[in-house]
Formats: C-alpha cells, sequence, structure tokens
C-alpha cells in the first residue's frame, strides 16, 4: 500500500478557470479520465473529466476562488477510491470521504467546513482488535476472510482478501490489537511476497467483482404495511420514492433506515437539508436496534453532502455509498442503500454539464443521465461473492437501493423521475393529496407498483401459518386488496353522482372495506412507538382479519342484511386502532380480536333469522 | 502594488472581457473607475491564458472600451462588520446609505472583522437539531407554525398581499422569551424604494431600531448587488450568531427578485436554462443561502430565516417557490381570497406547515396544551372548509348540528384567531387562549384530538 503512494506523481500547471472547472496543462499523455488530481498549494482534490491533445479539463471537488494561472497540480494517478476497512460504521463523512466528526473534533474551523480541509478517512492509530480466521500456508483468494474484528457490538467485520489477490499465505499475525495500516498478512504468489494491511481502497465509480449474481427471494422487511403487502421489495432490489416537498420522502427514508431488516445500512444525504442530517444523526443514536438492543447507529454509515456542500462531490457521493455498500454485500451481509435524494445528484450532474457546454437532452440534462443512472442502479443485486466465509463456506449478500427522487411541482414526467423508472423495480408514487389529508406513508396505491410479487411469494407463504380457516396466502391477500381498492376507484365517479345511498348495497360494502383498509391498514404513524414498524405475522393477521370481514360480510347482504348495522359495529372501531393498540409480539390479542368479530357478525346473522321466523 | 487594465475587449450584459496580462486570482475584486469619476466593482469570473472575464457588480451602462481604468484588487470581496452596525441601513456593499436620498452616507462606521461573503458550508455533523422558539406575536404563526430558532420558513405571498406589512411586523414584535440577546437582519432585495421608506418608518417607530440591521438593495440597482445582498446580510448574520452570541432573525424579502437576477445574470453568460428560463443550479443556488441558518453543537448563538417571495400568478408549482420549499423546513402561504374577506394575516393554514415545531412546543416552552390544539383547530378548519363546499351545493338549512357548529367555528377562525391588528403583539398565552374561544363552538366530542385534561381545564362551551 505504501508502494504504491511513492509512485512519483505527475505534475501540471492550470491554464484556465471558469467555476468548479479548471483546464490543466503539462501532464504526460499518460492521465486518465477519472484520475483523481489535486491543486499543490490550496489541497483541493478534482477529478478528469475530459482530455484534449494539449490539455485536460477537470472539475474540483471544492470552490475555486484566490486560485491562480500556472499554480501546480498534481495527477495522484489513481481514480476517486474509499478507504475500506473497520472504522466506517457509526461515523459520517462527505461525498468524498472526508470524516466530518473529526473535522468538527480536530479543527478550529467553529462548526464549518473550510476549504481544502484534509484527514485521511479512516483513523491511521486506532486499534483494532484482529482475530486470524486462516491458517499459515493456506490458498488465498480474493474474498477470502482472513480473520474478523469486532466493528461495533452489533456488526463483525470480515477482513477479506483483496480484489486480485492469489496465493498462499506466508504469514500472519497472531490474535492482537493492529491498526489499519499495520502488516497482518502476507502472501506468497508467483515468487514474490507482498505485505497486506486492514485497509483496502476501491474506486467508486467501478463496480466490485463477485462470483455470480442470484435471483433475489427474500422480501426486505420495511415494517411499513403499505410497502410489504403491496409494493413489496427484496434484498437486492431497486425502487425509487418519488415525492414532491411535503410528502414525506424523508421520513419514509428515515423509517426504513431504523427499522428495515437489512444488517448495514448505508444512509447518503445527497444535496439535502443539514438539519434534517442533525435530525437523523440524533434519532439514530438514541432508539435501539429491535434485534440486537443496541443503538441503531452501530449498523449505519452516513455520507453527508447537504445542498450547500460543494456540487461535485455531490455528485459522487452516491457511487461512494454504493461502493461501501458492495464491501459489506462481500462480506455476506444485507446491505440497503438509501439515498436521499437522486434528483440532487442529478442536478449537480447537470450543472457540471452545463459548464463544460455540452449539448443537453431534455430540460437541460446531459444525454447520459440515463447511462449514469443504470450505472448506479445495477449495483444493487444478490451474489455469491468470491471467495470463502468462516469455516469455508461460501458468502452470499446483498445490495438493496431505495433512492428518493424529487420532481420539481411533484411532475413524475420531468426527466429525473421518468428515466429512473427504467431501471428500477418498484416505484412508490408519494402523492400530495395523501400527505395535505394527512394520509401517510402518502404512498399511492394505484400509480405505485413492484414487479417484485412472483420473487418471494414462496418465501411469504412458508411463513404464513396462523389462521387456517382464511385460505388465502399473502400473494392471493394482495391481489384481492389490490382488487378492492381499484374498484373503490371505479365506484368514485359514480358515487359522487348519484350519491353513496343510491349504490347497492354489495358496492357500498366494497366502497366500507376500502376505506377501512385504508385507514386501518394503509395508514401508519411513524411516529408511534407500536405503529411504526409493523411484523410479517401481525400484517398477515391484521389485513386477514379485514379480508375475512369482507367475505362474511357478503354473505350477511345476501342475506337482507344492510350495510349500516356492519358499520356500527364496536369491531369496527378497534380494526381502525390495531396499527396503535396491538404490539408485534401480542399476537394473542388479534386473534382475539378475530373471534369477538365472529361473534359480532354471528349475532347479526342470528338476530336477522330470530326475526325472520317471527 | 495592483495592476491596472486600461483597454477592454468585450463588453456583453454585465460581462467585461479584458487580454489578460498578468496572473490574476479567480474571484479577485476589481475596481472600475469611469472617466466621469464614479467607482464600480466587480469580480473576475472566468480565466484563460489570453483573457480574464470580470462581471461588473453595478452594470456596464456608459462604459466604453477605452473610457474606464480597471484595478485589480488582488483580494476577494471582504465585507466589514461592527458593532456599530445595529440601528443602521446599508447598501449590498455594507457601506451606510440614507435611505431618503439612496446615497452612499460618509459615517464613521468602525470595522471590527472583515469577512469573505460566500462564506464556508456548515459541517452537517457540527449541526444541533434546532428547538427553541422565537415568539412573533402574530397569532397563525405561533399558535399553528410556530417558528424555532435555526429554522429557515419562508412566506409565499403574491403581488398585492400585504407580505410587506407582515414583515415589517414580524420585525418590530419577534423576539425571544429568554433574557439572551436578539438581532434582526433586514434585508430588502430588489425593493421598490417606497417600500424601503415604508419599512425603516416602522423600525423607527416601533422603538426596536437599535436591534435591526437593515440592508436594502433597490429595485432600480444592478442585478448584480442583488445576487450579493443576502450574502452581505447572511455573513454579518454568522458574525453575530456563531461569534457575538446573539440569535439572529434574518428576514429575505423579496426572493422572487433575487432569482430573476440570477436568470438575468445566467442568460447574459448565455447558460443553458432549464424550467422557466431559470439556471438549472437555481437550487443549488438557493440553499447556498437557505442553509446558512441553524444551530452549531456548543455555540450560545442561532441563525434564524424569513425569506419572503411573491409567487408569480400564485403558482406555488412555479420554480421559485418550488424549489424554496424543497429545501426550508415547511412554509408559510398567504391567500388572496381571504386577504379579499378582510383577513389580515390571510394564512392559507391548510397548505402551510413548520417541520421543527414538533418537539419544540408544549409545557416546557409554551403551554401544555399549545400541540393538542394545533392539531385540533387544523382538523376542525378542514372540516368545516368540507362544509362551506356543502354549503355551496344544499344551502345552509340542510346542515346538522355538528356542521352548523363547524362553520361557526370557521367564521371564528378566521375572523377572531387568524385576523389581528398589525400592531397588534399577542403572546403565546393570549393566542392560545384566543384558540380555546374559538373551540368553544364546537362540542365536547368534537374536540377529538385534544387530552381529556385539558379539555377539563380551559374548555368552556359556549352557550348558543
Amino acid at each position: 500500500m505504501t508502494k504504491s503512494e511513492s509512485i512519483i506523481d505527475d505534475k501540471g500547471y492550470i491554464s484556465a478557470i471558469y467555476g468548479s472547472l479548471i483546464e490543466i496543462k503539462g501532464f504526460e499523455s499518460k492521465v486518465r479520465v477519472h484520475d483523481l488530481i489535486k491543486i499543490s498549494s490550496h489541497n483541493i482534490f478534482g477529478e478528469i473529466l475530459q482530455i484534449y491533445s494539449d490539455h485536460v479539463v477537470a472539475q474540483c471537488f471544492e470552490g475555486t476562488n484566490n486560485i491562480k494561472l500556472s499554480e501546480e497540480v498534481i495527477n495522484t494517478l489513481e481514480p476517486l477510491s474509499m478507504e475500506l476497512s473497520p472504522g466506517l460504521l457509526t461515523h459520517i463523512f462527505d461525498g468524498i470521504q472526508r470524516p466530518l466528526e473529526l473535522a468538527f473534533n480536530d479543527s478550529k474551523s467553529n462548526g464549518f467546513l473550510e476549504r481544502g480541509f484534509f484527514l485521511p478517512p479512516l483513523s491511521r492509530t486506532k486499534k483494532w482488535h484482529f482475530i486470524p480466521q486462516v491458517k499459515k500456508n493456506s490458498d488465498i483468494n480474493h474474498g477470502d476472510v482472513i480473520g474478523t474484528v469486532q466493528e461495533t457490538p452489533s456488526i463483525v467485520h470480515k477482513i477479506m482478501a483483496q480484489p486480485g489477490t492469489s496465493g498462499k499465505l506466508s504469514y500472519i499475525v497472531n490474535e492482537g490489537d493492529y491498526t489499519i495500516v499495520d502488516t497482518i498478512y502476507s502472501i506468497q504468489s508467483n515468487g514474490k511476497l507482498k505485505d497486506y494491511s486492514m485497509l483496502q481502497k476501491w474506486p467508486v465509480t467501478k463496480s466490485r467483482p463477485y462470483m455470480k449474481r442470484i435471483i433475489p427471494s427474500e422480501p426486505l422487511i420495511t415494517g411499513l404495511r403499505v410497502v410489504d403487502l403491496l409494493f413489496p421489495i427484496v434484498k437486492g432490489g431497486t425502487v425509487a420514492v418519488p415525492g414532491g416537498f411535503g410528502t414525506g420522502k424523508t421520513v419514509i427514508q428515515q423509517s426504513l433506515a431504523k427499522w428495515c431488516n437489512a444488517d448495514i445500512i448505508i444512509f447518503v444525504g445527497c444535496g439535502e437539508r443539514g438539519n434534517e442530517i442533525a435530525d437523523a444523526l440524533k434519532q439514530f443514536s438514541e432508539l435501539k436496534d429491535p434485534r440486537t438492543g443496541r443503538s441503531l447507529l452501530e449498523r449505519i454509515f452516513i455520507i453527508a453532502n447537504t445542498s450547500n456542500m460543494p456540487v461535485s462531490a455531490r455528485e459522487a457521493s452516491i457511487f461512494s455509498g454504493v461502493t461501501i455498500g458492495e464491501y459489506y454485500r462481500e462480506m455476506g451481509y444485507d446491505v440497503a442503500v438509501l439515498a436521499d435524494s437522486t434528483s440532487r445528484w442529478a442536478e449537480s450532474l447537470r450543472e457540471i454539464s452545463g459548464l463544460l457546454e455540452e449539448m443537453p437532452a431534455e430540460e437541460g440534462y446531459p444525454s447520459y443521465l440515463a447511462s449514469k443512472l443504470s450505472s448506479f442502479y445495477e449495483r444493487a443485486g444478490v451474489v455469491q461473492t468470491f471467495g470463502k466465509d468462516l469455516s469455508g463456506k461460501e458468502k452470499i449478500g446483498s445490495l438493496t437501493i431505495i433512492a428518493s427522487v424529487s420532481p420539481p411541482a411533484g411532475d413524475f414526467s420531468e426527466p429525473v423521475t421518468a428515466t429512473t423508472k427504467r431501471f428500477v423495480q418498484a416505484f412508490w408514487a408519494l402523492d400530495a393529496n395523501l400527505a395535505y389529508s394527512k394520509h401517510y406513508p402518502a404512498i399511492n396505491w394505484l400509480t405505485s407498483y413492484s414487479n417484485y410479487p412472483e420473487y418471494i411469494s414462496d418465501w411469504w407463504f412458508e411463513r404464513d401459518i396462523d389462521w387456517a380457516e382464511i385460505d388465502r396466502d399473502w400473494y392471493e391477500i394482495r391481489n384481492q386488496v389490490n382488487e378492492i381498492l381499484s374498484k373503490e376507484n371505479e365506484l368514485k365517479n359514480i358515487t359522487q353522482l348519484i350519491g353513496e345511498e343510491n349504490l347497492p348495497e354489495d358496492q357500498r360494502l366494497i366502497l366500507f372495506i376500502a376505506k377501512l383498509i385504508k385507514d386501518s391498514f394503509l395508514m401508519q404513524n411513524a411516529f408511534d412507538e407500536i405503529d411504526n414498524f409493523t411484523g410479517i405475522k401481525k400484517l398477515l393477521g391484521h389485513i386477514k382479519l379485514i379480508i375475512l370481514l369482507f367475505k362474511e360480510a357478503n354473505e350477511l347482504l345476501k342475506n337482507d342484511v344492510i350495510i349500516e348495522d356492519l358499520k356500527d359495529l364496536d369491531i369496527i372501531d378497534k380494526i381502525l386502532r390495531i396499527g396503535h393498540t396491538i404490539p408485534n409480539n401480542k399476537f394473542q390479542k388479534l386473534t382475539n380480536l378475530k373471534e369477538e368479530m365472529k361473534k359480532s357478525l354471528n349475532n347479526i346473522k342470528y338476530s336477522l333469522e330470530f326475526s325472520k321466523k317471527l | 502594488m495592483s495592476v491596472i487594465y486600461n483597454k477592454i475587449q468585450q463588453i456583453i450584459g454585465p460581462l467585461i472581457f479584458l487580454k489578460n496580462n498578468h496572473n490574476v486570482q479567480y474571484g479577485e475584486i476589481v475596481k472600475i473607475y469611469t472617466n466621469e469619476g464614479n467607482i464600480r466593482t466587480g469580480q473576475v469570473v472566468k480565466i484563460s491564458e489570453d483573457l480574464i472575464i470580470l462581471e461588473s457588480f453595478e452594470g456596464t451602462s456608459g462604459l466604453s472600451s477605452e473610457n474606464c481604468q480597471i484595478f485589480f484588487t488582488e483580494d476577494s470581496f471582504k465585507l466589514r462588520i461592527s458593532n456599530d452596525m445595529f440601528g443602521g441601513t446599508f447598501n449590498s456593499l455594507g457601506k451606510p446609505i440614507d435611505i431618503n436620498q439612496k446615497d452612499v452616507r460618509e459615517a464613521n462606521i468602525s470595522t471590527d472583522v472583515e469577512r469573505d461573503i460566500n462564506g464556508s458550508p456548515l459541517n452537517p455533523y457540527a449541526r444541533e437539531y434546532p428547538s427553541d422558539i422565537i415568539q412573533t406575536g402574530i397569532s397563525a404563526i405561533d399558535g399553528l407554525f410556530t417558528l424555532i430558532r435555526g429554522q429557515k420558513l419562508p412566506i409565499f405571498s403574491g403581488q398585492g398581499i400585504p407580505h410587506n406589512k407582515l414583515a415589517a411586523q414580524i420585525v418590530t414584535q419577534a423576539k425571544v422569551l429568554t433574557e439572551e440577546p436578539f438581532l434582526i437582519i433586514f434585508c430588502g432585495i430588489g425593493i421598490i424604494h417606497d417600500e424601503a421608506i415604508y419599512f425603516l418608518r416602522r423600525f423607527k417607530e416601533s422603538g426596536n431600531i437599535q436591534n435591526i440591521i437593515s440592508f436594502i438593495n433597490f429595485a432600480n440597482d444592478p442585478i448584480m448587488e442583488r445576487l450579493i445582498i443576502p450574502r452581505v446580510a447572511l455573513t454579518t448574520a454568522e458574525y453575530f450568531a456563531f461569534e457575538q452570541d446573539m440569535h439572529v432573525l434574518v428576514i429575505l424579502i423579496d426572493m422572487t427578485n433575487y432569482a430573476e437576477a440570477l436568470r438575468e445574470l445566467s442568460s447574459a453568460k448565455e447558460e443553458i436554462p432549464s424550467r422557466k428560463g431559470y439556471p438549472g443550479y437555481l437550487y443549488s443556488d438557493f440553499a447556498s443561502l437557505y442553509e446558512r441558518t441553524g444551530k452549531i453543537t456548543g455555540k450560545k448563538g442561532t441563525i434564524t430565516q424569513i425569506p419572503i417571495l411573491t409567487m408569480p400568478n400564485d403558482d406555488i408549482s412555479h420554480p421559485i417557490p418550488d424549489t424554496t420549499g424543497y429545501i426550508t423546513e415547511g412554509q408559510l402561504v398567504l391567500n388572496r381570497n381571504l386577504y379579499k374577506k378582510g383577513v389580515y394575516p390571510p394564512f392559507d393554514v391548510l397548505a402551510s406547515i413548520s417541520r421543527l415545531m414538533k418537539d419544540a412546543i408544549g409545557e416546557k416552552t409554551t403551554r401544555e396544551d399549545h400541540a393538542d390544539i394545533n392539531s385540533q383547530l387544523l382538523a376542525s378548519y378542514s372540516s368545516a372548509l368540507e362544509v362551506r363546499d356543502i354549503i355551496s351545493i344544499i344551502g345552509e338549512d340542510a346542515l346538522n348540528l355538528e356542521q352548523t357548529a363547524l362553520l361557526k367555528f370557521s367564521n371564528d377562525f378566521e375572523n377572531i384567531f387568524l385576523n389581528q391588528d398589525f400592531n397588534e403583539n399577542r403572546d403565546f398565552n393570549t393566542t392560545l387562549d384566543l384558540a380555546w374561544k374559538v373551540l368553544s363552538n364546537l362540542s365536547e366530542s368534537q374536540l377529538f384530538r385534544i387530552h381529556q385534561r385539558f379539555i377539563n381545564k380551559y374548555y368552556k362551551k359556549k352557550k348558543v
């Protein structure tokens, strides 16, 4: 590692400056696109974008004020890369992995980010307790787990052989405390000996290699009922969450970060509000992970490039996030990358494209918007990674991307939303009207979609063990709920013309059940201690209860019961309050409710039969 | 020794092109001396080996290729700030002005510090989540959309709606409820001369002028100044907030003028436009202003912003309000119909929101019943508006008791709670008591968002 850094740098000088772009002359012809450059006297980093016969164009990651022509520029001869080793989780970095916590604690900057501040992303002095997991003389290839470090009390960090490694382990340290740059093992390959530390680097724009892709088969449980039933995502899937301002994008992102069942969360705040990052940080450190009872922050890695931080670093930030995600996936973890918001990222792309005077496509966005977006979303997936895990097992990990989109004026036909739709398999359309009427999460059930239900219906089937009397599984229930909701939508128009009272009873029942599904099941309070997360058992019970009511009510209506009798039942009020009254671990209460419902429906039936007899 | 240029190659809009003869800094400030003896300020915006391109802050009108001298100052623009500024009025370059003459006034303002007006971004890790309140004395804001220290809460208005009056009222009434020092920075962006005189007269009459610093950019000033003045105001705010431990409230009025200036400059630079001709970086540019708000861990001072903008054609989806709404923490929307009905301030309470208030209000800061009241008022008003729709179809006679009560409530809500005199300064208690008064139109069962213990304590049913 230290050897590669000692390669002689390539030097050039600035020949023009405009905005965050500079032109550089004097580099040798070996300069490559995406090489990282540094304006030496100001410590400003940048990236090569274009190469001409006599000069190159680079974008700087920070402002260029006070810089003069002919100042020295150094080509580091490597692309922008992420440092990978223990010390990532619980910490917060900017889009080019500068450590924000250290910047605040170490410097005299008074809380502001001074231009040109540079600190190594990960501490070179902190010692980690390394436990070797392989023996001397074993064969080692890319991805093999060499040893482990307890990175946080909840997460074991696996130290893996770097990509491209192949050879015999000729040396490994004993269990003990080491820094990330200490040599901990050596590999003999083709007669050459190479030393390795825990630290590795990987370029952000390059996808990390893996053995093979696997078809996703397991849902990412989010705890949001509308998502887990109607618009599910899988581990390794992609979803876009578009919505105008005030529709609750950030609340959804944050509640996913808190409750979804991924092992590792990568939270990328890309061009959004500074106070939101402060809020997220505060919540993550105060909240407990229900699975471990430890602070949620222990499984979270944060990138914060707020809207007022340099735009070109914003462009890098989502790729930085996904690069860290791929690294943890290689350890065999389920990783979720939450990016808020990809529109801000696209805008930074547009801004730089404008400075380069490229020919714009739609609304000023460059024509390569689509290919850039696909290169981001295509890095999601379930894979079998290279290398062997502890005890020689294979490693399977997943990377899920959940990206919010902020369409101007909430218009989903704008280029970023429309292009994103081509590369994601699920789409949660946030609706301003729902938000306005305080229906949260404001996911519109008519315009949202998910292509994943077929992938995961078996998974749900295996877990659908309660209440044998309702012979519908998750997949069938979802279809039925969709059917009821879309029928309600059709009936809405007629209702407005002739009034609800004049509809036939069976149609009124549809309206009634649809309203119950919306108010009781789809609506969910992210700030309520019980309602904020619904487990799969409660989810199935809750919706089955409503479907059972629908089925039984249909029967009753055939026997001349009128809908008003049903509406007045006490049980309806109880169903409406299931979300925040029945905790996930009190399933018995739900069963009791079901019995109570059956009883009161039977009562109606008996009293009807009784009156008929009379 | 400064370098001097005597010849200009090209002039396009506010841009001046020079043949590059020396090693200039990017962003360097230049002084343009004209033959007539006036001095303008400009800045380097592009350098190549042949050319230097400058942007003149005060326009290029009257300049020819040979009638001026351009001095390079070897410095970027630095704002001078001092404690002498309290109670004063300044132009976009931070020079004291006489508002009636509109001239730069020779005055002895000392300089305590010099600051770069572009500032540095606040480290997100250094931010503390804001949770303390500011009282504006306006019921709609304090009761329903409480302003939090460190929040940015814009007002979306329209031409002909009295946002000026409202701005003046906020400036003269706003305060923190502790003994801590509180400063208001008023920043007029492209405002009409008469408006400026109105504002300053109101400030003087309030007797609070020593706690106000005003920056004024007139409607007919050059557009470059329009782009600088909010940065000047915010740089001043940052100094007093984070170095002098004061709570600073910054009013920016009117951001629409700022955005139009940005568009004008962008088209002069021949940039590719995005929506409605505004540049693609409108969001980032707005963010570079709005995000200069907040609270830093370990520091006492805060910056709060109320940007005021007029929505072109009252269209909330126009790029200016839309982009603003994506950055700010909520918005206060003014409604033309309500204003025509004679309600002042005419807040569209259902379209407005303050996102930071939920953790900040309550027993410790305002009053125990505040959160419940807030939620009840909005819920009942929303149902009441539905009742008004019903009336327009079937008439008032067909209403049931509940609906009649809601209707009465909504009228009282508009006329008693929202409506207030523009000199009337209500404290939190008065506002919340008024809320109970208008809620007294409703029966107890209609107060479903209020805890029983508050109903027992505060609710008195109005006799019909």
